[in-house]
């Protein structure tokens, strides 16, 4: 039973010594303990917040140049697109024009193969004629020269005309 | 990685160290003050007769008792080493008692009288009306009888004062250092001791003051620390066998009470109109029912430090009973055979081995729960109820 008796001397000097304690702890070693770790809580908090400030304004950063970046590739894109189909076109037109050239330049000289050939013709025909005229004249001559001949080629000549 | 990890074991070793020459010395002092008188039985009450013949009705060291018997009284020795004392024992060599003695302060109607405890002898002598009788001073009459009708306050620095004082002093270098080193470490990370205890404030703060009082935990963060540390440090103390430790601070009734009387105290004062209308106006109660419920309520609130001052005694009463309790079963069985003894005593210190470790989870534990239990109570006391939304 005297385990549980508490003793007055104890409780006395208990007392005294906790109560001193308390007081001395709570303001020598209590507030200067916790308000520093309170400060540093904030001043690390801060620090993490402002981090993330940072984070976001250079993420935001990236997705702005990610954003130009973007705008400039899908410009050079249509440029070249652009360039391409100008080339195309130059190319189809350069093509066209010369094709349009070309036959031109056939067609006039097939018209004008065409018209040499007449001519030529046109000229053999007369030279022909002429010949053949000529030829004809020298045969006749010759051929002619007898009188009965003569008179036999008019008859037989004009017993083929026909009086319509 | 390494660093932290060779950085804990620097804390550990001398925790480890400790623990070994805990269990040596326990043992060792144990031995010497039971041991030697059970073999030289003879020569001992030989000297007895001799030297204290004047006395020898009052005689009651225990190893005197104990060898009368024939046998060790292990609970009558365990209890010396629980109780309070007015010297701080550390050995008995032979017949030599070596221990500090502490100052005797007695009031009664002659005014304050203060000296040593060493002038009554260890119960042997009768010193300014007063003697120790089995650890406790009595007024004795001039022809040494005691003296009942006496009335006197002994407000004496005990054993259990010493220790407390030299523990508080500690924990006040402790905790004075570890803020200065905040005070040259301005916003710094904490570093060494300063990290050490840092863990175990920010524990108190985070685990058990904000979630148990609210908001208002700031106003008594710094009671719930110095309970913790008083109570941590005790504890600990309290493991190491010799000076100065050994005393068995925490376990003694009048120092939890205190304790538990500040708690109640506290509680008490900060009691917001909800907290005590709780108690003197039990809400949605029909008002015959009050006569009934009100002294139900003041029990349960009275419950709550009486609760407190007993947990904390017991657990750490029922530690050092069972460390003790290992060690008196070496003499137990030492008495009856030497070698059984020896046998025995490998037993008994592994097992105590074994306690201690479990000892120092105790100290840590009782000194959280009775922080928690604290908190808790001062958040019952100054959290708004709003009775006609619960009831």
């Amino acid at each position: 039973m005297e385990l549980v008796k508490p003793g007055l001397g104890l409780i006395f000097w208990m007392t005294i010594t906790f109560s001193i304690v308390l007081f001395i702890l709570s303001k020598f070693a209590w507030k200067p303990i916790l308000n520093s770790i309170r400060e540093r809580e904030d001043s690390i908090n801060n620090a993490l917040d402002s981090a993330e400030e940072a984070r976001k304004q250079m993420s935001a950063l990236k997705a702005d140049n990610e954003k130009l970046l973007n705008q400039a590739r899908a410009e050079r894109d249509l440029m070249l697109k652009e360039a391409h189909e100008m080339k195309d076109n130059i190319i189809a037109q350069a093509k066209k024009s010369a094709e349009e050239e070309g036959h031109k330049i056939i067609l006039k000289a097939n018209a004008s193969i065409e018209s040499a050939k007449i001519n030529a013709m046109n000229e053999l025909k007369t030279q022909v004629a002429i010949l053949s005229v000529d030829l004809a004249e020298k045969v006749l001559r010759k051929k002619m020269e007898d009188r009965a001949q003569q008179e036999s080629f008019v008859n037989e000549n004009l017993k083929s005309i026909t009086l319509k | 990685m390494q660093h932290t990890k060779r950085k804990i074991f620097s804390y550990l070793i001398p925790i480890l160290l400790v623990l070994v020459y805990s269990t040596y010395s326990s043992f060792s002092a144990f031995g010497q003050d039971h041991a030697v008188p059970t073999i030289t039985d003879s020569s001992t009450h030989h000297h007895n007769e001799s030297s204290h013949q004047e006395s020898s009705h009052a005689e009651s060291s225990h190893a005197e008792t104990a060898h009368e018997e024939g046998k060790v009284d292990a609970g009558k020795l365990i209890m010396e080493h629980i109780a309070d004392a007015h010297d701080w024992h550390i050995a008995t060599i032979g017949h030599t008692h070596i221990s500090i003695p502490l100052p005797v302060i007695i009031k009664d109607d002659q005014g304050i009288k203060m000296f040593m405890s060493s002038k009554f002898e260890h119960g042997h002598a009768m010193y300014e009306g007063y003697k120790l009788l089995e650890g406790k001073i009595v007024a004795v009459n001039s022809d040494g009888n005691i003296n009942h009708e006496a009335t006197f306050y002994d407000l004496s620095i005990t054993k259990n004062v010493a220790s407390m004082l030299i523990s508080v002093l500690v924990l006040c270098w402790i905790l004075f250092s570890v803020a200065g080193s905040y005070r040259k470490n301005h916003g710094r990370a904490p570093k060494g001791l300063a990290n050490l205890i840092e863990m175990a404030i920010l524990f108190i703060r985070d685990e058990v003051a904000k979630p148990s009082i609210g908001p208002k935990y700031q106003k008594f963060l710094p009671y719930l620390l110095t309970i913790f540390f008083f109570i941590f440090i005790n504890n600990l103390f309290g493991l190491v066998p010799i000076f100065p430790g050994g005393a068995n601070v925490t376990g003694n009734i009048a120092i939890t009470l205190v304790l538990a009387v500040f708690t109640f105290v506290i509680t008490s004062i900060n009691g917001n109109s909800s907290y005590w209308g709780h108690i003197f106006m039990p809400p949605g109660v029909p008002k015959a029912l009050w006569f009934l419920l009100i002294p139900i309520e003041i029990i349960g609130m009275l419950n709550k430090p009486i609760v407190l001052m007993i947990r904390l005694f017991a657990n750490i009463t029922a530690g050092h009973i069972i460390i003790l309790g290992f060690f008196s079963l070496i003499f137990i069985f030492g008495a009856m055979n030497e070698g059984l003894g020896l046998g025995v005593s490998v037993l008994s210190v592994a097992f105590t081995v074994f306690m201690n470790f479990l000892e120092l989870l105790v100290a840590f534990l009782q000194a959280y729960v009775f922080t928690l239990l604290s908190a808790l109570y001062f958040g019952s006391a100054v959290e708004e109820h709003h009775h006609e939304e619960h009831h």
